[in-house]
């Protein structure tokens, strides 16, 4: 408990109202019902995350955090949830592997005893101290170096990243993309009702052979 | 002076294991992604406490990696679930049964 003493009441506080933010966003997550809660409950857990940042003094990538995942990927989750219609109620008590819940949960609660167990008496061993720069290199911000970090150290892959979000974007159209019904069907026809446009002759005489 | 590491390690194994549950139990798809999210901020949590421990940016420099990689996945994902519910209107993954032998 040593580590509590030399922390600040403040710190303390937020702290511990982030860990009760960050574990009921993700107790949410995992027992609601409805994904639109879960997807809330997400949300909830990101911000608290995003707390646990700035009081580690990461202002960059909180910002970073509640942009890009609270703000765009909750967003995409939430799309897709309304696009499908899928927000109706699933039965969380049906139970099709018999067994399989029990076993996950003891499975999951062996391993956190044996990490927590691990990392409370074993002997921290960690490599050498500053090897990709300083976090408190003179007085610059941590965006700084952070930039400075990805910009020359982490080039390459940042711009294999690129290189991922460009592939990314293309799997998603093609993957999302509505099917073309050429191969299916023949030649797609347009069969607009504006005048002069292909198709327009066809519809007037068939209007007039259903009249005649 | 902020609180020591240990607690935000316990913070984020506990995490982890939730999200691990979750992806454990959980049938539909949509939330088993969202506990993967979980799981991927768990990660993000210890990197940047061992970044505040190490004093080392690469820390941080990879949960900026992180970031994107999650948001790559999170869209080829979500366009592979459009894909499925287009084909057939299942809600769970256990639905997802075509390719058994």
């Amino acid at each position: 408990m040593n580590v509590l003493v030399a922390a600040t009441v403040p710190d303390i506080v937020t702290f511990v109202i982030c860990a009760v933010v960050v574990l009921s966003g993700g107790i949410g997550v995992v027992t609601s019902r409805n994904s639109v809660h879960a997807a809330l409950s997400l949300v909830m857990t990101l911000f608290g995350i995003a707390v646990l940042f700035i009081e580690q003094h990461a202002y960059f990538l909180a910002a970073v955090q509640v942009i890009v995942y609270a703000g765009a990927i909750v967003v995409l989750f939430l799309f897709v949830i309304m696009f499908l219609g899928v927000d109706r109620q699933e039965d969380v008590r049906a139970d099709p592997l018999k067994g399989q819940r029990p076993l996950a949960l003891i499975l999951v609660a062996v391993s956190l005893f044996g990490v927590l167990a691990l990392a409370a008496t074993a002997n921290w061993v960690t490599g050498a101290h500053r090897v990709a720069g300083g976090l408190t290199a003179g007085h610059h911000t941590d965006t700084f170096l952070l930039g400075k970090s990805i910009f020359t150290t982490y080039l390459w892959a940042f711009e294999i990243t690129a290189g991922l979000l460009v592939i990314a974007v293309v799997g998603a159209v093609v993957l999302a993309r509505r099917p073309s019904r050429v191969h299916d069907q023949g030649p797609a026809t347009t069969r607009t009702h504006l005048p002069g446009a292909p198709g327009a002759a066809d519809d007037a005489r068939d209007a007039a052979e259903v009249r005649g | 002076m902020s609180i020591g590491p240990a607690w935000y390690l316990a913070l984020a194994a506990v995490l982890f294991a939730l999200g691990a549950i979750g992806v454990m139990t959980r049938r539909n798809v949509l939330v088993m992604f969202m506990c993967i999210e979980l799981m991927l901020n768990a990660a993000n949590l210890t990197f940047v406490t061992f970044s505040r421990v190490l004093g080392d940016i690469g820390g941080q420099s990879l949960v900026f990696f992180v970031l994107v990689v999650a948001a790559a996945e999170v869209v080829v994902g979500l366009g592979v679930v459009v894909a499925i519910f287009r084909r057939r209107a299942a809600a769970t993954a256990d639905d997802l049964h075509g390719m058994k032998g």
